[in-house]
Order: structure tokens, then C-alpha cells, then sequence
């Protein structure tokens, strides 16, 4: 695996922790660009950049509209927006209708970055108690993309990675330590 | 390295065909809502191709009313985003005061919950007499929506506790009467209320006006487009007026980042400089 410029990450129930866990187990200079989608309850104000950050040590910021993509940086998906990468690699944010109950969707940013990204992106599904994100991770692959979904065994809630599996053949399916071995030896670059 | 696949060239000969036809310019839309909408689209209207959908657009004015419906987002509430309002009522309201007479501007009104917001608020705080709303959207149907005011009645409760969050200062059931399942608004909101078909992509300024209300609307636009609209926004606004924009959305990526100032930052009232 190659040449990956942006990774996307998907994840609901028992996303918080299966994400701390996997961002700790990266170099605190890992250069490629986390974009993640992590399902919440409605109405509640997203603390989730200032709680990551604070528990890595490390950037970590919510997604602004029209900002650039930019190396080295962890993105969230702000509350009540759906959040999409544009072709020139800027973040766009939108209210369309919500995906299996939840704006911001996964299989949205998944779509959107696959188009942006093609080859260059790496989509990681983990665990979760709906669908979202199968068909986002299928459309990675089918860009070219590659593709990782947590081992449902492990995961805290099976039924995202099951999902996924349904749909699609992953490149990778590994327990959460699995995952973030191989995101950890990734080389970034663009070209 | 760019591969534009089939899908990419049709929306683009859609989008084209759109403006050439019909004069609505989606061109400097952002890209990843407008492919999802108009994919959307193609599912419902049983389409096996973009390139067919475009040919029935292109042949039937009627057909593209019925896509105009997908390509534009009518998410709306009445007070949304209370905290807004409610910088609104203690942060402007007392400056809009010293003006003899006022132009408010809301761009891209929607279905109007917007602006029967603001005419509430406006009249609480003795204002609306001296006040010409203009609200204005690309879609039709919304417009219209926007001109009879009537709403489903199930979403009174969620309106109501937005209006009470938002410094409403009487019971949010004075200003509408139920009727089948349907909340009708007090008529006299929109005495000063002129509705209009406005582009922010292809018309002008028509007006100067002391505050100018548009959110959600920017987030679908592209840089070049966003900037077209900062710009008009600027020319309309008289010196020192005002400008709301969604939660989400900021001049701060944009050409007039520097044209204006943050008034209240989390309620992204902005003010010209």
C-alpha cells in the first residue's frame, strides 16, 4: 500500500474509544491526514476535536467549510452537517437529508473523498451499530482505493463491519492493534 | 491525475445544459453535494442515465421544476440555531435601533421559517413597522411556501422551545392558529415582507440594505461563487451593517475576509468594516 494521501474512518457505537486507541498507536508526526465521521446523539455540541486533542497531544480540529485538507492534522465531522471532500481536496459541509439517521454520514465523506482522492485513499470502517459506511468503503475500493474494516469479532458493536463485509472485499480485515501497525509504517506522500 | 469518468461528464453537460436553458447557474456549485443530488435525482425520477434525465429536462420546463426541487435543500426550522436569535436580539437589535428606517435582506429564504422568525423577533423589539423585509430564493415552490406561511403543526413543539431558548418574550401560540393538522401564521408578519426570485449566482444588487440574513446557503457554493455572493452582500450593505451567516459558515476563507468584523464570533454575526 502505496502512495496514501488521505485516510478516512468511519465509526459509531464505541467509536470513541476503538479511535483513541488506534490514533494512540500512531507516531505523534504521522503526516497523512485523518478524516473521520463519528456518529453522535443529536443536539449535543461536538466537544469531540478539544476531547481528542487534549487526550493525543497532537492537532486535532473540526472540518471547516472550504478548508484545505492539510497534512499532519486529525478532522472531525462537526454535528448536524454532513461533511464531504471536494476534487481540489477542500472540505465542503451540507444539510442534505440525513443517512440512516445520521448527519454527518460516513458513506458521504467515503463517496466524496474516494472521488477526491481516488488510488490515494485509504478507507478504515470500524465498529457500530448501523449501516452507515458500507457503501462509502465499497465506493473507495471501487475508485481504486484501499480499504480496512475492523474484525467484527473484536469490534465493540458488529453490525458496521458486517455491513461492510457484505458488500465488499477489503483489502484488510484486522483487530483495531492490526490496524494501526499498518497506518503507522505508511510512508506519506504526494505526488 | 484526473479520470473523468462518465458520471462527471454528464453532470457537467447537465449542469451546463441547466444554465443554457433555464439561466440557473449550478456551475459554481460544490461538487460532492450537487453529484449526490442529482444521482438522487435519476434514482427517483426511474432514469437509467444522467444523459437521459438531461434530455427530459432540456425538452420539459416541467420536468426541471420537479429537478429544481432536488438540486435545491429546503431544510428549514423556525428560530434555528436559538442561540443565533438570541445574539441577534441582544447584540443588534439595540444598534438597528438607530436607524429611522431599516432593509433586511434574507437570501435564500427557503420556505420562509426563517423569515417569520425574524419578523417575530423584529416586532417583540418594536421594529418590523419600520422595517422592508425582502426575502428571496432561486426555487419557486419555496417561495410560494414562504408566501402562505403554513406549516405542519407537529413541529410547533420544536419551534416553540427554539422560540423560548431564543429570548422569545411571549407564547409562540399567539403567532399561529391550527387548522387540520396545520399551523397557520399570523398574516400580518409579512405585511412588510416582499418576496422575489433572486439568484446570488446571476443577479445584481438591488438594494441597500442595513442587514443581510443568509444561511446554509454559502456551504453549497463553490470559493468563486462564495465570493461573487460576499461580494454582493458588501455592495448592498450599508456602512457598518450587518451580516448573518449559518453556524457553519465564515467570510474567513474567502476574498472579503478582511471586509469584515466578527461582532459575535459563535453566532457568526458579522459586521462590515
Amino acid at each position: 500500500m502505496n502512495g496514501i494521501e488521505a485516510i478516512t474512518l468511519g465509526a459509531s457505537a464505541g467509536g470513541v474509544s476503538a479511535l483513541l486507541s488506534l490514533f494512540h498507536a500512531l507516531p505523534q508526526d504521522f503526516q497523512i491526514p485523518l478524516l473521520c465521521v463519528l456518529h453522535l446523539p443529536d443536539g449535543r455540541h461536538s466537544q469531540l476535536a478539544e476531547v481528542f486533542s487534549r487526550r493525543l497531544g497532537r492537532p486535532v480540529c473540526e472540518a471547516q467549510d472550504k478548508q484545505a485538507v492539510a497534512p499532519g492534522l486529525i478532522y472531525f465531522a462537526g454535528p448536524g452537517y454532513h461533511l464531504s471532500v471536494e476534487r481540489d481536496r477542500s472540505f465542503s459541509l451540507s444539510q442534505e437529508e440525513r443517512v440512516f439517521f445520521s448527519r454527518p454520514s460516513i458513506d458521504f465523506l467515503f463517496a466524496s473523498a474516494a472521488d477526491a482522492y481516488g488510488p490515494a485513499l485509504l478507507g478504515v470502517l470500524l465498529t457500530g451499530a448501523n449501516e452507515d459506511g458500507a457503501r462509502g468503503l465499497a465506493q473507495i475500493k471501487h475508485l481504486g482505493g484501499h480499504t480496512i474494516i475492523q474484525d467484527p469479532r473484536e469490534a465493540q458493536v458488529a453490525t458496521m463491519p458486517k455491513a461492510a463485509l457484505a458488500l465488499h472485499r477489503p483489502d484488510y480485515i484486522l483487530p483495531l492493534s492490526g490496524i494501526g501497525q499498518l497506518l503507522a509504517k505508511l510512508e506519506y506522500s504526494t505526488c | 491525475m484526473t479520470i473523468e469518468r462518465n458520471t462527471d461528464i454528464e453532470i457537467r453537460l447537465l449542469i451546463e445544459a441547466i444554465y443554457l436553458k433555464y439561466s440557473y447557474d449550478f456551475r459554481d456549485y460544490s461538487g460532492a453535494s450537487i453529484k449526490r443530488r442529482v444521482l438522487h435525482a435519476v434514482r427517483q425520477f426511474g432514469c437509467t442515465t444522467i444523459s437521459a434525465l438531461q434530455e427530459r429536462v432540456l425538452h420539459d420546463p416541467g420536468m426541471f421544476m420537479q429537478l429544481l426541487q432536488f438540486l435545491t435543500i429546503p431544510v428549514s426550522e423556525m428560530f434555528r440555531d436559538p442561540e443565533y436569535f438570541l445574539a441577534l436580539r441582544q447584540e443588534v437589535v439595540p444598534l438597528l435601533r438607530t436607524w429611522p428606517s431599516l432593509k433586511v435582506w434574507i437570501a435564500g429564504c427557503s420556505t420562509g421559517e426563517e423569515v417569520y422568525s425574524m419578523a417575530i423577533l423584529l416586532r417583540e423589539e418594536g421594529l418590523l413597522e419600520r422595517t422592508i423585509i425582502y426575502a428571496t430564493d432561486i426555487n419557486p415552490s419555496s417561495l410560494e411556501k414562504a408566501k402562505q406561511g403554513i406549516y405542519s403543526l407537529q413541529n410547533m413543539h420544536t419551534y416553540a422551545e427554539n422560540y423560548r431558548k431564543a429570548g422569545g418574550l411571549r407564547d409562540f401560540s399567539e403567532y399561529y392558529t391550527s387548522a387540520y393538522g396545520n399551523a397557520i401564521l399570523d398574516s400580518s408578519l409579512r405585511d412588510n415582507v416582499t418576496f422575489a426570485d433572486h439568484s446570488l449566482a446571476t443577479d445584481s444588487v438591488f438594494s441597500e440594505t442595513q442587514l443581510i440574513c443568509c444561511r446554509n446557503v454559502l456551504i453549497y457554493f463553490n470559493k468563486t461563487l462564495q465570493d461573487r455572493a460576499f461580494g454582493l452582500f458588501h455592495e448592498s450593505l450599508c456602512h457598518r451593517g450587518f451580516l448573518l451567516l449559518g453556524s457553519k459558515e465564515t467570510v474567513d476563507f474567502s476574498a472579503y475576509a478582511d471586509r469584515f468584523q466578527v461582532l459575535v464570533k459563535p453566532a457568526r454575526i458579522y459586521r462590515k468594516s
